[in-house]
């Protein structure tokens, strides 16, 4: 098996885990119609927990964190997420929509607004901040993702790798409790996905619990405590990443690992 | 090059070429004249043609225009004028008729001691129409558009002031139960009393309020019938009316169409697919006649007014469509980020989907209001005397019968000069929205 992009020998940074259950997933099943997606899905997040879930295309691992704020919604099983039991109810829904965070493979800013008012949106209707304090919130995370400067132009100005991060930036400022990441880097040019990657780890490295959805597994070495297979719509198989890498234990993880490792 | 190359991959300038102008005949309008005028057989032929085209009409339209008389009594003296300056068989353009009868076909039968209401009316719209279209003015001007609606009414129907004020209240009180309810009760239940309380008040409340405060207080300029609105007063009134109340409603109507709720979904569906699918005539024979059948009898529903509500209904049904098609063309991922952020419905709506959603739909939007504003003057056919309308009165006069292109060329240019208006703030929104592609 080749190397993975990152030095496998560095450390992972040393990041608290606690027993505090973020998200706790019980017999979750999804059906599209008359196809069954998700399968029986039983995941228990802790807080602080850096989780990577890569698979196939199609075994259903963007749905999985769909399902965690309710973008998709799942047909029998419970989601819990910072001990609110996910149900039709939409107040519970934009509660859990407040408290997590979710950065999109197609970034989803806000074209006719700046970065700046894509930024404070959010916090000024949803969490009733002054406009002046939303701001400077804004404008601190926008330092953190290193692009200030770019706060009065709009999206389609800037670069895939800037509007990523701006997209971090944008679910930050509603501090989220937990944030999800769905192929954050899959539509990027190969220069800017390190960008992106250093400011989720940055993320990490503060104690943010993140469950990110990536085919990044350079990334998946250096900041995850565990790596989660999926294949048609079922966890196949977790473990911490170093096992999962050198020692995966399924058939179809070996051979998975073989494809996107092996070229 | 491949000659340098064939001889040595290495190559090296030596001396820098100067700057040098184009050949004679590749520029400027020598080179367009070729280019687009006489590049070939066909396309010299073509020039001819048209240039004779243009000689045809231009030489039969000048004189007649170059030869308009504006001052006469008749058409009849508009004759002999002709007669006596350029000769008898000359084409002139009779325009006197416009100078005669020219504040019929603007204030129709509205009293001429009046006419000054039709105009500071227009004035007022104008000055409340602008903090809406341009951005540059101050923001709290809108409070004074929201006043406006009654200040027209006030000044283009007359009456006490206190109806119109009584109305207005109504507004008010919806929005202080609002207010007052929301921390009580909950969102829901704070629309639903901003709806029903007002509308109660309406019922039962606002006539008698306003009888009393005008037997206290008897303010107000007199009244006007709506029968005697006419002329462009009449199209600009119902048009602009029906403009500024379809563009809510198609909204909605378009939000109906696209919501999983089933009942608003299908009732959506079918308000469009009803009111669309009539022609609008037959809509405003059911204004004038049809609902005098289904109204209670004694009840006397202004004509204008169900005009107003028909065109209005009618439009909104195209401006439905028009934007479905603008929610349509935003990707999902609009939608999702929204949600994901945690806004609800409404504020997603307001503040991230509908504002790109009009920015796409604003040409079709615009469309159907140019539509809506020319077909005005179908409410001649029900008997209301729009341009069109009293452009037949006035040829029905001795004075001025068998006038028929100066009048039809004078509205024209009317209508015109408003939907040209339109056409082009369409033009300049589209360019002040206009943001960097995604």
């Amino acid at each position: 098996m080749a190397d993975p992009a990152i030095d496998a020998n560095v450390t992972p940074p040393r990041m608290e885990v606690s027993e505090e259950i973020a998200v706790q997933i019980t017999d979750m099943n999804k059906w599209y119609g008359s196809f069954h997606v998700l399968r029986d899905i039983n995941l228990t997040v802790h807080r602080g927990e850096r989780i990577v879930i890569c698979g196939p295309s199609g075994s259903g691992k963007s749905t999985l964190i769909r399902c965690i704020n309710a973008l998709e919604e799942h047909q029998k099983g419970r989601i819990e997420v910072d001990g609110t039991l996910l149900s039709s109810d939409l107040k519970n829904i934009d509660k859990i929509r407040s408290e997590v965070g979710m950065c999109f493979q197609h970034f989803n800013l806000f074209p006719h607004l700046t970065i700046l008012e894509n930024c404070t949106l959010a916090p000024i209707w949803v969490r009733k901040t002054p406009k002046k304090e939303a701001e400077q919130a804004a404008m601190h995370f926008l330092e953190k993702v290193k692009i200030p400067d770019q706060a009065n132009k709009y999206p389609g100005q800037l670069s895939g790798g800037q509007q990523q991060r701006v997209a971090i930036a944008r679910s930050l400022c509603m501090k989220p409790r937990i944030m999800l990441f769905d192929e954050p880097t899959s539509a990027l040019d190969p220069e800017m996905i390190k960008e992106v990657l250093d400011t989720m780890i940055e993320l990490a490295e503060e104690g943010m619990t993140m469950l990110c959805v990536t085919h990044e597994m350079g990334f998946a070495q250096a900041v995850a405590n565990r790596v989660i297979f999926m294949d048609q719509g079922q966890i196949v198989e977790q473990n911490e990443p170093k096992e999962f890498f050198n020692n995966p234990k399924s058939d179809r993880t070996k051979l998975f690992l073989s494809q996107i490792l092996g070229h | 090059m491949s000659d340098t190359h064939a001889q040595t991959v290495g190559y090296v300038r030596d001396t820098m070429i100067d700057e040098q102008p184009a050949p004679v005949g590749q520029t400027g309008a020598v080179k367009w004249i070729r280019e687009n005028l006489f590049s070939g057989v066909i396309n010299t032929l073509l020039t001819v043609i048209s240039l004779y085209v243009i000689w045809v009409v231009v030489s039969h339209l000048y004189p007649w225009l170059a030869n308009s008389i504006w001052d006469a009594g008749s058409l009849t003296e508009c004759r002999e004028i002709r007669d006596a300056t350029v000769g008898p068989d000359a084409p002139a353009a009779c325009f006197a008729v416009i100078t005669d009868r020219w504040q019929q076909l603007v204030f129709g039968f509205y009293p001429p001691e009046h006419y000054w209401r039709p105009v500071v009316a227009l004035l007022v719209f104008l000055a409340a129409i602008a903090p809406v279209l341009f951005q540059g003015i101050p923001r709290r001007a809108l409070w004074l558009s929201a006043a406006a609606p009654f200040v027209l009414f006030a000044l283009l129907w007359g009456g006490s002031i206190w109806g119109p004020v009584a109305v207005a209240l109504g507004f008010v009180i919806g929005f202080v139960v609002y207010r007052v309810l929301l921390p009580l009760a909950g969102n829901l239940a704070a629309v639903l009393g901003a709806i029903i309380v007002p509308l109660l008040y309406w019922l039962f409340l606002a006539g008698p309020l306003a009888g009393a405060l005008t037997s206290v207080a008897p303010i107000g300029l007199e009244y006007v019938q709506s029968k005697d609105f006419g002329g462009f007063t009449l199209s600009v009134v119902i048009g602009v009316s029906a403009i500024i109340l379809s563009l809510p409603l198609g909204i909605l109507l378009a939000l109906g169409r696209q919501s999983n709720l089933f009942i608003i979904n299908k009732i959506s569906v079918a308000f469009i697919e009803v009111i669309r699918g009539v022609p609008l005539i037959v809509w405003l024979f059911t204004a004038s006649l049809l609902l005098n059948y289904f109204l209670p009898p004694g009840t006397n529903f202004d004509l204008m007014l169900r005009v107003i509500i028909m065109v209005t209904l009618f439009s909104a049904a195209y401006i439905a469509e028009v934007v479905r098609g603008g929610l349509a063309a935003l990707p999902k991922g609009q939608y999702e980020g929204a949600s994901s952020l945690g806004l609800d419905y409404w504020q997603s709506m307001r503040l991230i989907i509908l504002p790109q959603a009009l920015k796409i739909s604003i040409p079709g939007i615009v469309n159907t209001f140019i539509g809506l504003f020319k077909d005005t003057t179908l409410v001649v056919f029900i008997g209301l005397l729009d341009p069109i309308g009293l452009s037949n009165a006035i040829r029905a006069s001795t004075d001025w019968n068998g006038v028929y292109w100066e009048l039809f060329v004078f509205i024209g240019l009317m209508f015109f000069i408003a939907c040209f208006s339109m056409g082009r703030y369409s033009l300049y929104l589209e360019k002040k929205l206009q943001r960097e592609h995604r």
